[in-house]
């Protein structure tokens, strides 16, 4: 076994590791729409999914079913070219993104040890922003090539406004950056470990040795920066139903549709997790390492949590989800416990569980704007990216290199 | 011998042609723009290929996104239709082919002179980044600063034209 990893494993082990990372992320993208249309529903003080599966569970399915059972018409008068592609494209380059992120520390498995991600990159982070910077075409073509006024003012709408955040979102690092020194995420990550635990993120910054200095600006400037170039609310503009029925993708159905949606909710998640990496230490945990007792906190999550879903699901109402429920409860305890009992597999989880904690935080943050925030007006949006973003961005950089010249002296 | 390098220095060098060929033959703007894209990535990959990932990444940040976004930008405000064929002016035939055929010979005797190995970023992308950025600002400071007072003329340039409308 080791002999052929060995030998075959920088063929075998990515292929393996796309295969999963492909899977695990559809899977969050469908039950990450499934968590928007519940906690907007409460926010609301409605109930939200709740008739396919027990709890709406089996809603991402019966979605996923549709846009693939949907008729797909062709529009007279469409740029086909341009029709075609712009939906693979935005699949292609969110789902590429998620190629670079390291989601915890190096991992061995059998005896082979490898990063915990795809491709472990050098300039991972320049990557990043390259992708980001191709992203704009596909919506840009899509609301071109759709032969419909409003598809195009959409995708108009949206290349000013990513071009116009880019910015922002592309200054607001370089203070990480000039403290890290270095453009790898896997790196930047690392720099932040400490002994003060949370103190040593980027966020706070008294990183261990001394050279780090808060990026409370630079983080709150990425965080909306970031909103905007996922079109999210509140600048959702490129789909603002009311004015524009549906922006980019008001010409598209079924399969095309949802590759759309898939790749929003994808850059959702890849965005969150470089914020996550830059700012919150990424895989690393908020305590001291030497409190070892924080190990278990996966099982004391986990556990609880468990025994609820299976109490909740004995006296739900229909028979199906009598099944289901206690059945995940079960699993969710049992992980739960076989964390606490077997240190083998407690100590590999800490990275991915504290990484995936902050994305999740993250990515409910996202769903709470958008239950609780109206949207921006297009000239507020223009103005409060070129003449306070931009410029608050800048000033960071500044201030943030004048602080390590003034250190190195 | 084919080695790997090269299998995927012919792919992206061919879809670089391919797509300068296409730019010309497309008759629509947008879709002459894409081409462009095509180019740059392409171009990129080369980069990619010969070592130099900072300039590779550089090069689809700057020229493929936000240069060529600018371009489809304008050609979708100004909603370009499909342009019309005409056939060679008089200055293609006479001062076009002969400059082409120029420019082409010239080029097969820089390759046929050449050595026949690239030469290749062998540094590590941190290394090379930090010496590319001493270079900037240690040699080619002058210039570099130069650079950046012509941008900043052509910013105010668009300020004042932009002002003069209202």
């Amino acid at each position: 076994m080791s002999e052929i990893l060995a030998k075959y494993g920088f063929l075998i082990v990515p292929i393996i590791k796309v295969a999963i990372l492909v899977f695990v992320v559809l899977t969050l993208d469908a039950y990450l729409t499934w968590l928007e249309r519940k906690v907007i529903a409460h926010i609301q003080a409605r109930w939200g999914p709740h008739r396919v599966g027990p709890h709406g569970l089996l809603q991402p399915l019966a979605d996923g079913i549709k846009f693939i059972l949907k008729e797909d018409p062709l529009p007279s008068g469409v740029d086909k070219k341009a029709y075609f592609f712009a939906p693979f494209l935005t699949l292609m380059l969110a789902l590429t993104s998620l190629a670079v992120i390291p989601f915890g520390p190096d991992i061995t498995v059998f005896g082979y040890t490898t990063n915990f991600g795809i491709a472990d990159v050098n300039i991972s982070l320049l990557v990043l922003f390259a992708i980001t910077a191709l992203g704009v075409y596909g919506i840009a073509l899509a609301g071109w090539g759709s032969n419909n006024k409003y598809s195009l003012l959409g995708g108009l709408r949206s290349s000013a406004q990513m071009i116009s955040y880019e910015l922002a979102l592309t200054l607001s690092v370089v203070g990480v950056l000039l403290i890290a020194g270095d453009f790898s995420l896997k790196h930047i990550v690392e720099k932040q470990a400490g002994d003060f635990g949370l103190l040593s993120w980027n966020i706070v910054g008294l990183t261990k040795g001394g050279g780090g200095f808060t990026q409370i600006i630079g983080c709150v400037c990425f965080f909306i920066a970031a909103i905007a170039e996922t079109n999210r609310v509140p600048f959702d503009l490129p789909e603002a139903e009311s004015e524009l029925v549906a922006g980019f993708h008001t010409e598209y159905a079924s399969m095309k549709f949802a590759m759309f949606f898939i790749g929003e909710y994808t850059s959702m998640i890849a965005v969150s997790s470089l914020f996550a990496i830059l700012f919150f230490g990424g895989w690393l945990s908020p305590f001291p390492a030497s409190w070892a007792l924080t190990h278990y906190l996966p099982s004391i999550i986990l556990v609880p949590l468990g025994l609820w879903v299976i109490f909740d699901g004995i006296r739900y109402e229909t028979i199906l989800g009598r099944l289901i429920l206690p059945g995940l409860g079960t699993v969710l305890t049992v992980l739960g416990v076989a964390l606490f009992l077997f240190p083998v597999v407690n100590e590999p989880i800490q990275g991915p569980f504290w990484f995936f904690s902050k994305v999740g935080a993250v990515l409910f943050f996202y769903i709470w704007m958008r239950g609780t925030l109206p949207r921006f007006r297009y000239d507020q949006l223009m103005d409060f990216g070129w003449k306070f973003l931009l410029p608050v961005s800048i000033a960071n950089v500044v201030l943030t290199s004048a602080v390590i010249m003034w250190r190195m002296k | 011998m084919i080695s790997g390098v090269l299998v995927i220095f012919f792919v992206l060098a061919g879809l670089a042609v391919l797509g300068a060929v296409s730019l010309i033959w497309q008759s629509h703007p947008i879709h002459s723009a894409l081409s462009l894209i095509l180019v740059m990535v392409s171009l990129a990959g080369l980069y990619l290929l010969m070592g130099a990932e900072f300039i590779a990444a550089v090069q689809i940040i700057v020229y493929g996104g936000a240069v060529m976004v600018l371009f489809i930008f304008v050609i979708m405000l100004l909603n370009a239709g499909v342009e019309e064929r005409t056939n060679f002016s008089k200055l293609a035939t006479f001062g076009g082919i002969p400059l082409a055929l120029a420019l082409g010979s010239i080029i097969a005797t820089a390759i046929a002179r050449s050595s026949g190995h690239l030469p290749v970023a062998t540094e590590g992308a941190l290394s090379s980044t930090r010496k590319l950025s001493m270079l900037l600002f240690s040699e080619f400071v002058y210039p570099f600063e130069l650079t950046s007072f012509l941008i900043l003329v052509a910013i105010l340039g668009a300020i004042v034209l932009a002002q003069r409308e209202n």
